[in-house]
């Protein structure tokens, strides 16, 4: 099956130097100085139909920013992005209407998200005017009402205010307001992040049982490693705006290759494990405005070496179907017992 | 023999808030022991009454919130006789606290090495080299790289995992006997998260400290905790050694938090989850507070509150758990 999402080569970057005024008089002179975040470095992957691909990696790798690429709230620098065969990353704000309402987009803060003073009804029926003007009030009131059932909030309580609602119940209106134009592809944002665990799953299970209804593409961002095995056919690893590794859910959390991805995935707190016994990563992350020369790991990497420090590793396809940017993996000098 | 006291009591303890119209009970009738150099988890979801409890232990509840029942014994004497002085000397000396937001502790216009020694001077007569010698010492402990030149620097130099060290490196300058971590790793990623817990568990270890674990990480409090008490909804619904809640959790709400956890089901199934939310303060029904959540409820569940009682080695709050060895145990 190919692809229904392809992500290719994208490359992000910040401007976030200062205002011009500010930087002549720092530095004295009329040179304009950039500093650049390196947000996303030639990030490519792809999503089949129905499948859910989850991206995972530490705060400020880049996941966010790569979801706002692919659902074109940031225009890359460079690279592609393709829904179905057709590039997206390049149409206009009005040409990319259309597929707005194909690819939708779900965030972290439910509380943030909704408009407070939107009554749910309002909140739903807003995208639904947007992308569809032409439907009558009684259908647009009906798939309302039927999103509402969807997402198991009583269509009662469509009178009523986000304030009302529980950090769950908000969670399922944001989903609710995603599914109101019929998407085939959702873009979830560490959706779950701010609930408790006992609401956690049930938001999960939504997300899942809407899965298998509708038949919905999922790119799922979460920093929680073990939902993220839970939920995901294949899963992304990515550090410092470059990925490292690419496999099937099972493949990389049982036998992981890239020497970043076992780090991480060794230190995911297992309930009912005593102690820890991780693999510790000497140093911190370094920032993303002056990007480490050849692989981005390797600073931290006990596998290091010359060619490391030169040469950018390239996504090589193992053998048994991973994507993995690993020189030492390619070499054959990393066999992981 | 006689049991020797614990480090820390907490008896029956509420935390009330008083609001314009009425006065809601957060944390209501918290009783636990805490002995020297054992480590406690304190679990639960947001709101459960986790960081009240906190603050009422070393008396720092703030306005408008008051403790309005109970008692906290630390090293046997109740803390509601101590002086406000005694009580600063308490916190500076005897327990420190280390919250999710290092910056809770640290101030930003004062070099690390500034802080160390105002906090060694506030509470110990000290000399200005000795106090240096005593900073860097614990910095070294926290695995803080370059020590010398980090107490020269201020806390926007460092990377958020880095400034958590700092924090647990001034916990530790006046050798507390308790430290109480509220969600110290909640705003850090894994890898960092599993750093600073390890290194917490080996101070504790080496520095004979009790610790207070505070967190609505199971998996977390599991790896680090010897004993793990559930919180819900202002109570403690279950206290035990972290084997027991583990392997054979009691409450309905603890078996319902385990067996929603993705690995109890095959993946990419429906995962086992508790209908409903916790109820918040307004909203606490008459009796058990998780009786709309709950499977197993009776009718008593409705109007009485469950004690938290001793039943098959730990403590629950349950009226419907049995005894398997009855009343007559001793
Ligand atoms: N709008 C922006 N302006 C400047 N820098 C940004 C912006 N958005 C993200 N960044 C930077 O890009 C990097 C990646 O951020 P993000 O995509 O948010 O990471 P993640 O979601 O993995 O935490 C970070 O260094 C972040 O500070
Ligand atoms: N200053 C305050 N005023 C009113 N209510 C408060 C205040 N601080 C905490 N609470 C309430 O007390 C309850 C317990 O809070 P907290 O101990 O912070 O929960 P946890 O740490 O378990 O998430 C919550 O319902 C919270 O809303
Ligand atoms: S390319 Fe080199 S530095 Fe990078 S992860 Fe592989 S072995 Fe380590
Ligand atoms: S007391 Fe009753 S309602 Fe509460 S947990 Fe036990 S069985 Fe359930
Ligand atoms: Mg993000
Ligand atoms: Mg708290």
């Amino acid at each position: 099956m190919s692809d229904f999402i392809e992500i290719k080569n994208l490359v992000k970057r910040f401007d976030i130097s200062g205002g011009l005024l500010e930087e002549i008089r720092f530095k004295g002179g009329i040179h304009r100085k950039k500093t650049v975040v390196h947000a996303l470095n030639g990030v490519s992957f792809g999503i089949k139909k129905g499948e859910t691909v989850s991206v995972v990696g530490e705060s400020g790798c880049g996941k966010s920013t790569l979801a706002r690429c692919v659902i074109r709230i940031y225009r890359p620098e460079s690279g592609e992005v393709l829904y179905n065969g057709t590039r997206v990353d390049n149409l206009s704000s009005s040409a990319i209407k259309p597929w707005r309402a194909k690819m939708q987009m779900v965030f972290q803060d439910p509380y943030a998200s909704l408009n407070p003073r939107m009554t749910v009804y309002q909140t739903l029926l807003e995208p639904i005017r947007f992308h569809f003007p032409n439907v009558s009030r009684s259908e647009a009131d009906d798939r309302v009402a039927t999103v509402m059932k969807q997402v198991g909030v009583d269509p009662d309580w469509r009178k009523r205010y986000p304030h009302e609602f529980s950090g769950g119940q908000r969670q399922r209106i944001s989903l609710a307001r995603a599914l109101a134009v019929k998407p085939e592809f959702i873009i979830a944002d560490e959706p779950i992040a701010a609930l408790d665990v006992s609401i956690q799953a049930q938001i999960l299970n939504l997300f899942m049982d809407l899965q298998e209804e509708q038949g919905l593409t999922y790119l799922f961002i979460s920093h929680d490693l073990s939902v993220v095995e839970h939920i995901s056919n294949r899963v992304v690893v990515m550090y410092l705006g470059s990925l490292c590794e690419f496999a099937g859910t099972e493949q990389l959390y049982t036998d992981p290759k890239h020497p970043y991805t076992r780090a991480l995935l060794s230190a995911i707190p297992r309930f009912g494990s005593e102690g820890f016994n991780h693999l510790r990563l000497p140093g911190d992350v370094p920032t993303p405005i002056n990007l480490p020369t050849g692989c981005v790991f390797h600073g931290r990497c006990p596998h290091a070496d010359e060619r490391c420090r030169r040469e950018v590793p390239a996504l090589i396809t193992a053998a048994d179907g991973r994507v993995v940017a690993c020189h030492g993996v390619e070499e054959g000098r990393l066999e992981w017992l | 023999m006689q049991k020797q006291e614990p480090l820390l009591s907490v008896r029956e303890l509420s935390v009330a808030f008083k609001m314009r119209d009425c006065v809601l009970t957060a944390v209501d009738g918290v009783s636990f022991d805490l002995d020297r150099s054992q480590r406690l988890g304190l679990v639960g979801e947001s709101g459960a009454g986790k960081s009240v409890t906190g603050f009422a232990i070393i008396n720092l509840v703030s306005r408008p919130g008051y403790i309005s029942g109970g008692q906290v014994f630390f090293e046997g004497r109740d803390l509601a006789t101590f002086s406000e002085e005694e009580m600063r000397n308490i916190r500076g000396n005897r327990i420190s606290m280390i919250f999710q937001d290092p910056m809770m502790t640290l101030n930003p216009v004062l070099t690390i090495g500034q802080q160390m020694i105002e906090t060694l001077k506030a509470h110990r007569h000290i000399s200005k080299h000795e106090a240096e010698k005593l900073a860097l010492s614990k910095l070294q402990k926290v695995a803080i790289p370059s020590p010398e030149k980090r107490l020269t620097q201020y806390p926007h130099e460092f990377s958020g995992g880095m400034r958590q060290r700092i924090v647990i490196a001034i916990a530790l300058l006046t050798s507390p006997s308790l430290i109480i971590a509220d969600e110290p790793t909640t705003a850090l990623d894994v890898t960092i998260q599993a750093d600073i817990m390890e290194l917490l568990l080996k101070l504790c270890e080496e520095e004979e400290m009790a610790l207070l674990l505070i967190t609505h990480d199971l998996a977390v409090v599991s790896q680090v905790a010897e004993r793990i008490a559930v919180m819900y909804a202002g109570r403690i619904a279950e206290l035990g050694s972290t084997e027991a809640i583990v392997n054979t959790p009691q409450h309905p709400y603890t078996q319902g938090l385990l067996k929603a956890l993705p690995q109890k089901v095959e993946r990419r199934k429906r995962l086992n989850q508790i209908p409903g939310n916790m109820p918040s303060l307004q909203e606490r029904p008459p009796g058990c507070a998780f009786y709309d959540r709950c499977e197993l409820r009776g009718e008593i569940c409705h109007r009485e509150i469950p004690r938290l009682e001793e039943k098959n080695g730990g403590l629950v709050a349950c009226h419907m758990v049995k005894d398997a060895a009855g009343k007559e145990e001793k």
